[in-house]
């Protein structure tokens, strides 16, 4: 369902990012980017206070004319950045969360790979075919 | 082949020999040509003229030889006179075999007559040394050939003198891949081969070779002489007693028909291997070994990052971030696979799923055959045995991770060639070495369970990086699983002495400074390691004072600047209140100075 799914370190510097190729991937690379605003955004405005009960999913990030973005950011602040078609009215919101939760549960498998070092690009195949099988329907 | 077994000689009875013999003696005497070079021989110059055309061996090979027989030196010229050579001057055909039956009647006890090589007598006996068999048996790469197998099945049979009948059925399945592993009787050679040659061998052949030697071997035998079944049936017996010995592939044959994917099959040797490396880095095998032990044991294959990490992805199925043994088996397999050169697999092939290789072998703890076999030749003890074995094993398979890769580092080769070349003697050593180098290296290293056994000096230098990181982790006296990861440290010729290590742990223990890194030093004595551990206790006493100390500062900064900030407020509101009688004061002022 996806267009475009990215994985941004802590740091803010990509981990991972893949686009559908039907068109130009630098476009949905300037989306992820500016997006990274409005999560760090919805990040702080939660509060110290509230950092324990801060939700993982961040919901719609902004809305342009053919593509929503949605957010989620884990607990060690590595943020999941992915862009839908807004002509796919069918997608709901439990339907990104769970999308969400695929892509976080692939993301820590990584993690548990001793040879990955974090902050490293994610190169695992399993995690590029978990991705890939979100994106096909797309296309 | 020389068949002038009967007539050459001219004092000597003709010479009936059995087939297997034949066979024994022809490979023999062709061994020892080959070895010579095919050319005459030191003795008379008449010598070379006398048979221009034969085949002579050469006498320093066969004076090797005989010596591997084990007989007293006057048996042996006795020998070398009963059988013409002194005579003729030379080791043709005739004398070599003359001289091999009376050599098997001395070894039977029988006095070394003429008559008594008339009788049927057991193949004789030679015990290869290391030094013998390297110089004969030379690169195992270039012995494809059926011929070269037999020679190796012939003197593997002797040493072990097995004759199994029903491994005849496990040789039709298994390939022949054995037969190119060096001489048995050398244990790193037989590991060495099969490791870096055999599988490669194995994989790109299996079904090919299978059939090939057997056509070889066939024409060896010679159906002259006493044909009974028995001497038939010797050359397939001889490749069973060498498979047997090697234990190479003995999968049941229902199973290689289900998954028909060799590569992917992990033998009995091979795991027994995996599971004697695992038991290395984690005692239980039952329990599983965490991701940063097994990433620095298998970055020692020398493969690259992104490669261990898609076989990391692909042998652990529960994506855990810890092996247990069969994912650690399937994880070993893919990469000794991959340094064979076998491209890796997109999905985890179905021999190597942890299910199966759990059902396929249930009892982690099979002892193979082959190794006790080993055990008469190594020492009693049976701690120097595992050593020796998994030593050999481990530097076979060091040598194997370096070679193809080609680029030893001068650490790895160097502990090769020493524990090779003193692999009994550090065995005994390191024990009551052990013992003194444990108060002094332990300190340093771990507390309790884990600390890592002073290995022989080489292998120290590589430990002691390692070694410094783990101290830090691994503080806990009572967790006996950190012991394996910390003993994983060092270099993959390492475990049996683990047992060795955690008895004496307790008693040092106690006695033990539970203070962390101490580095183990180059030099494995334990003088060396004290003002070591002394230094290293300062400077880490140091480091904790200093940590302390910057806590408290930390603590007394906070306090100071909590009590900075009420005094600024304090402060605020005297400059109000002044300000405001201040303005009290200019209000009431042009009052009274009117």
């Amino acid at each position: 369902m996806a267009v475009c799914v990215a994985v941004i370190a802590k740091e803010n510097y990509p981990l991972y990012i893949r686009s559908s190729p039907t068109e130009n991937e630098l476009k949905f690379h300037y989306m992820v980017h500016t997006s990274l605003d409005v999560v760090d955004e919805k990040i702080s405005a939660m509060g110290k206070a509230l950092v324990d009960q801060r939700e993982l999913y961040l919901g719609l990030l902004y809305p342009t004319e053919d593509h929503k973005v949605y957010g989620y950011v884990t607990n060690s602040k590595v943020k999941f950045v992915m862009v839908v078609d807004s002509s796919n009215t069918a997608l709901r919101d439990n339907e990104i969360r769970s999308m969400f939760r695929k892509l976080h549960s692939s993301y820590t498998d990584v993690m548990c790979n001793p040879f990955y070092n974090p902050g490293d690009r994610i190169q695992s195949r399993a995690f590029d075919s978990m991705v890939t099988s979100m994106m096909v329907q797309v296309c | 082949m020389e068949a002038a077994a009967g007539g050459g000689c001219g004092s000597g009875p003709p010479l009936l020999l059995s087939e297997g013999e034949q066979q024994c003696y022809s490979e023999l005497f062709a061994r020892c040509a080959g070895a010579a070079g095919g050319g005459p021989v030191s003795g008379p110059p008449e010598a070379g003229r006398a048979v221009p055309g034969a085949v002579t061996a050469a006498a320093g090979t066969v004076a090797d030889l005989f010596r591997a027989s084990q007989l007293p030196a006057e048996t042996l010229h006795q020998i070398t006179e009963l059988c013409g050579a002194k005579r003729v001057g030379y080791f043709g055909p005739t004398q070599f075999y003359i001289a091999l039956k009376l050599i098997a009647a001395a070894q039977s006890g029988l006095p070394v007559r003429i008559e008594s090589i008339k009788c049927e007598l057991p193949l004789p006996r030679f015990m290869m040394s290391k030094t013998d068999a390297e110089i004969r048996f030379g690169n195992p790469a270039e012995l494809h050939g059926p011929k070269a197998q037999i020679p190796y099945s012939v003197t593997e049979k002797n040493t072990f003198k097995r004759m199994d009948d029903e491994d005849k059925q496990q040789e039709t399945q298994s390939p022949t891949m054995s037969p190119l592993a060096s001489p048995p009787s050398s244990p790193p050679h037989y590991q060495r081969v099969p490791l870096s040659h055999g599988y490669s061998k194995l994989r790109s052949s299996t079904e090919q070779m299978h059939p090939a030697p057997y056509e070889a071997r066939q024409p060896l035998v010679q159906p002259e002489g006493p044909s009974s079944g028995a001497p038939g049936a010797k050359p397939p017996r001889h490749q069973a007693s060498l498979i047997r010995s090697f234990s190479v592939e003995r999968e049941p044959h229902d199973n290689s028909s289900n998954y028909p994917e060799e590569p992917w099959r992990i033998t009995e040797e091979q795991r027994e291997y995996y599971i004697n490396q695992f038991r290395s880095l984690q005692p239980d095998p039952s329990s599983f070994i965490s991701g940063s032990v097994a990433k620095n044991f298998f970055t020692k294959s020398k493969l690259s990052i992104p490669e261990l990490s898609y076989i990391w992805e692909l042998s652990d199925a529960d994506c855990d971030g810890a092996l247990t043994l069969p994912e650690f088996c399937a994880a070993f397999h893919l990469i000794v696979a991959r340094k064979n050169g076998y491209p890796l697999p997109e999905g985890l092939p179905p021999t190597l799923q942890p299910e199966y290789l759990q059902a396929a072998f249930p009892k982690p703890k099979r002892e193979c055959t082959l190794f006790d076999s080993y055990s008469e030749s190594m020492p009693a003890n049976q701690q120097p045995r595992d050593l020796n074995r998994m030593e050999k094993l481990s530097i076979k398979d060091m040598a194997d991770f370096p070679v193809p890769a080609q680029d030893v580092t001068s650490d790895d080769k160097q502990e090769q060639n020493k524990a090779r070349l003193a692999l009994k003697s550090t065995v005994d050593e390191a024990l009551p070495k052990d013992m003194s180098e444990d108060p002094a290296t332990k300190s340093g290293l771990l507390p309790p369970p884990p600390a890592l056994p002073p290995r022989p000096c080489p292998s120290q230098s590589e430990q002691a990086s390692e070694a410094e990181i783990h101290p830090q982790l691994n503080r806990a006296p009572s967790q006996a699983a950190d012991s394996s990861p910390t003993k994983k440290d060092t270099p993959y010729s390492q475990p049996p002495s683990k047992p060795i290590r955690r008895k004496f742990r307790p008693e040092n223990s106690a006695t033990e400074n539970q203070e962390p890194s101490s580095t183990v030093g180059g030099p494995a004595s334990a003088a060396t390691g004290k003002p070591h551990t002394a230094v290293q206790k300062q400077s880490s006493k140091q480091k904790k004072a200093i940590q302390t100390a910057i806590r408290k500062n930390k603590e007394a900064n906070a306090v100071l600047a909590r009590l900075n900030s009420e005094l600024q407020q304090q402060l605020k509101e005297v400059h109000q209140e002044r300000i405001a009688l201040e303005n009290q004061l200019e209000q009431l002022r042009p009052v009274t100075v009117l």
